[in-house]
């Protein structure tokens, strides 16, 4: 029988928002374990290299990899914040007890409260040969390049026009890769128009209304036929280009990570404005299953400024509801909330508060 | 257009074009920043007055032309790239177009580069008056180029690169 | 292939290592995933599918998504996008659903 390890508050996941919420915590009192299956804390944050927007208060103007070392520096200084790294949550059982493997040893932790910051997955489409070697996630090149300083290829062909789809771009253009095309399906750019204008300015053209067919090669890529597609989605015949390309990059979106809150059996619903399945949660981040809660891209794809919000909501709270903060915490959640309202206020943000909306529409099938 | 091709149309760039007598006054920001969303650090950057505080956090930035002297503090805090400055008062002839630039090589000042416009077309060769560098935090270099008076809202960019050799 | 200059980032590589991909000699640095190296060293085929015997690469590079396994000392199915170089370590393109020895 291994020993069962006692915290006052489990964080899942290490990125933007379950650092966010480890900070938060701790510094209202509560002792604090966070697990990250990595060896390095920090998420996705650690691979931008651009300068985040949003308000002072989300870092704006500082770059990703430094506001990871920033909430990573926090979080190491805390003698409050315990980190496991290296160390995968394998499942939330009926009494509280979580599971995790390290070094393939079976750990089990026993907290009061849990909070799930699992991030998301990226998402694949189909088209024939999408199994080739020399396709990649928008995430493995951000990882290759920016993390281990090397390039994924020679020639790239982005297919996504949405925020991960232009910073992974430019960030290829930084590396000295060659963008040969972005396309994008819908028909018009997802992302904010800002960094579409920087890409395209550096030469790169960005096709909307078109999509890949296929990739070819013999054993990896070696180029792709594009098309471009009418007001129905349609193929227009005619319209087909071969470009040579080695490295075909998808960024068509994430998908929220949450088996974690699945097995934990937190009421989901689907929403496709939050990318997928998610758990039902109130204001303050909490799911259905009391003590359980959720902040960053497993409650809905979101930017990371907002992730960050959310896991300081998710930790004020989580922390206030084990008797910390009595007087402090209730002003900090108001802020909070502020913050994300306001971020999310604009065009911008009104998919996700849509999508909010639907999540706790109670007339509507869960699972 | 804009959100279909990522080039800002010319009407667009109307919109936050100064007068022609303010472009001859001096160095001034142009602030190519169309689409709403939640972003303020350029109206926390400028201490002329010249970039208007914001209702709302999505609003698009607005700006006193009379009180901005050019200092391009905002160009280099712009987390979208969007800020350039602009001096017609450099010469007869020639305007210096102060743009962003976060590639590699960083060309030197003095050395001579392809200048390109908002789709990334070539416009010319052109010099480059001074590089300034963003720091060790900041890292964004801002690049000054001499161009002809009449491209001065034209040219935005450098061909990737670096100079380009004659066939 | 490895970025030398970048505008925005320094790279701290570690100790140089040299390890083994299926019998040749890798050359690269401590703290490098294993996926990484073999993309440095120009090596994107990873293995071969079981049915159909197609090429598998790398495509999450976060531990997920299995299309990356590889032998690794005789142990099938490791996820190299996660797992580091060592010094000597084998390295082997897997063939299906790789077997126990």
């Amino acid at each position: 029988m291994s020993e069962v390890k006692d915290i006052e508050i489990l964080i899942i996941g290490g990125g933007p928002a379950g650092l966010s919420a480890a900070a938060a915590a701790a510094d209202l009192g509560a002792s604090v374990l966070v697990l990250e299956r990595d060896g390095k804390l920090g998420g996705q944050l650690v691979k931008q290299t651009h300068k985040f927007f949003g308000s002072k208060k989300q870092y704006a103007g500082d770059r990703g990899f430094q506001i990871g070392d920033l909430l990573i520096g926090t979080c190491e200084n805390n003698s409050k914040v315990e980190v496991w790294s290296d160390t995968t949550a394998l499942g939330i059982y009926e009494d509280g007890v979580v599971t995790a493997e390290r070094d393939g040893k079976h750990l089990k932790i026993k907290p009061k409260k849990i909070i799930l910051a699992t991030g998301a997955s990226e998402k694949m489409i189909a088209f024939p040969n999408n199994d080739m070697p020399g396709i990649f996630g928008a995430g493995a090149v951000q990882t290759l390049m920016n993390v281990h300083g090397i390039v994924p290829g020679k020639r790239v062909l982005m297919i996504g026009a949405g925020n991960i789809g232009l910073i992974v771009s430019y960030q290829l253009m930084q590396a000295g890769v060659e963008v040969a095309a972005i396309i994008e399906a819908a028909p018009a750019i997802g992302g904010y128009l800002v960094h579409a204008s920087k890409i395209r300015r550096a030469g790169v053209p960005i096709l909307t209304s078109h999509t890949i067919q296929e990739a070819y090669g013999k054993d990896s890529v070696e180029g792709a036929i594009i098309c471009q597609l009418d007001d129905k989605w349609q193929a227009i015949p005619g319209t087909e280009q071969d470009l040579k390309v080695d490295v075909i990059c998808l960024a068509v979106g994430l998908s929220p990570l949450t088996e974690l809150c699945f097995q934990a059996d937190c009421q989901m619903k689907y929403v496709p404005e939050l990318s997928g399945h998610v758990p039902l949660r109130n204001d303050y981040l909490e799911t259905t299953r009391p003590g359980l809660y959720v902040a960053g891209d497993v409650s809905g794809v979101e930017e990371a400024s907002s992730a960050m919000v959310e896991g300081r909501l998710a930790g004020i709270s989580a922390a206030f509801s084990l008797g910390y903060g009595k007087d402090l915490a209730p002003k900090l959640q108001a802020e909070a909330l502020a913050e994300l309202s306001e971020l999310r206020s604009g065009p911008a943000g009104q998919k996700t508060l849509q999508g909010i909306r639907k999540l706790m529409d109670k007339g509507e099938a869960l699972c | 257009m804009l959100n279909k091709t990522g080039i800002p149309t010319a009407e667009d760039v109307k919109t936050v074009t100064p007068s022609q007598e303010r472009l001859n006054k001096g160095p001034v920001a142009i602030i190519e920043c169309f689409q709403k969303i939640p972003c303020n650090p350029c109206t926390e950057a400028c201490k002329q007055g010249a970039i208007l505080p914001m209702q709302d956090i999505n609003d698009l930035p607005k700006m006193n032309f009379d009180n901005c002297n050019g200092c391009g503090v905002c160009l280099s805090r712009c987390p979208g790239l969007a800020i350039f400055i602009v001096d017609a008062s450099y010469s007869a002839t020639e305007a210096i177009v102060r743009i962003p630039y976060e590639y590699v090589p960083v060309p030197e000042a003095g050395s001579e580069v392809v200048g390109v416009d908002r789709a990334g077309k070539e416009l010319g060769t052109f010099k480059v008056e001074k590089v300034q560098s963003g720091g060790p935090k900041n890292k964004t270099y801002t690049v000054w180029l001499i161009v002809p008076k009449e491209m001065a809202m034209d040219v935005r960019s450098i061909r990737l690169g670096g100079v380009r050799h004659a066939n | 292939m490895r970025i030398e200059e970048h505008p925005i980032l320094d790279f701290k590589r570690g100790k140089e290592i040299t390890f083994f991909f299926d019998g040749q000699e890798i050359k690269s640095f401590e703290g490098e995933t294993i996926a990484a190296a073999l993309h440095a060293a120009g090596v994107r085929i990873l293995g071969h599918s079981q049915t159909m015997h197609r090429p598998r690469g790398l495509f999450c590079a976060i531990g997920n998504c299995s299309s990356c396994l590889m032998v690794v000392n005789g142990e099938p199915n490791v996820r190299i996008c996660v797992e580091k170089v060592q010094p000597g370590l084998r390295v082997e393109t897997q063939q299906g659903k790789g077997c126990l020895k």
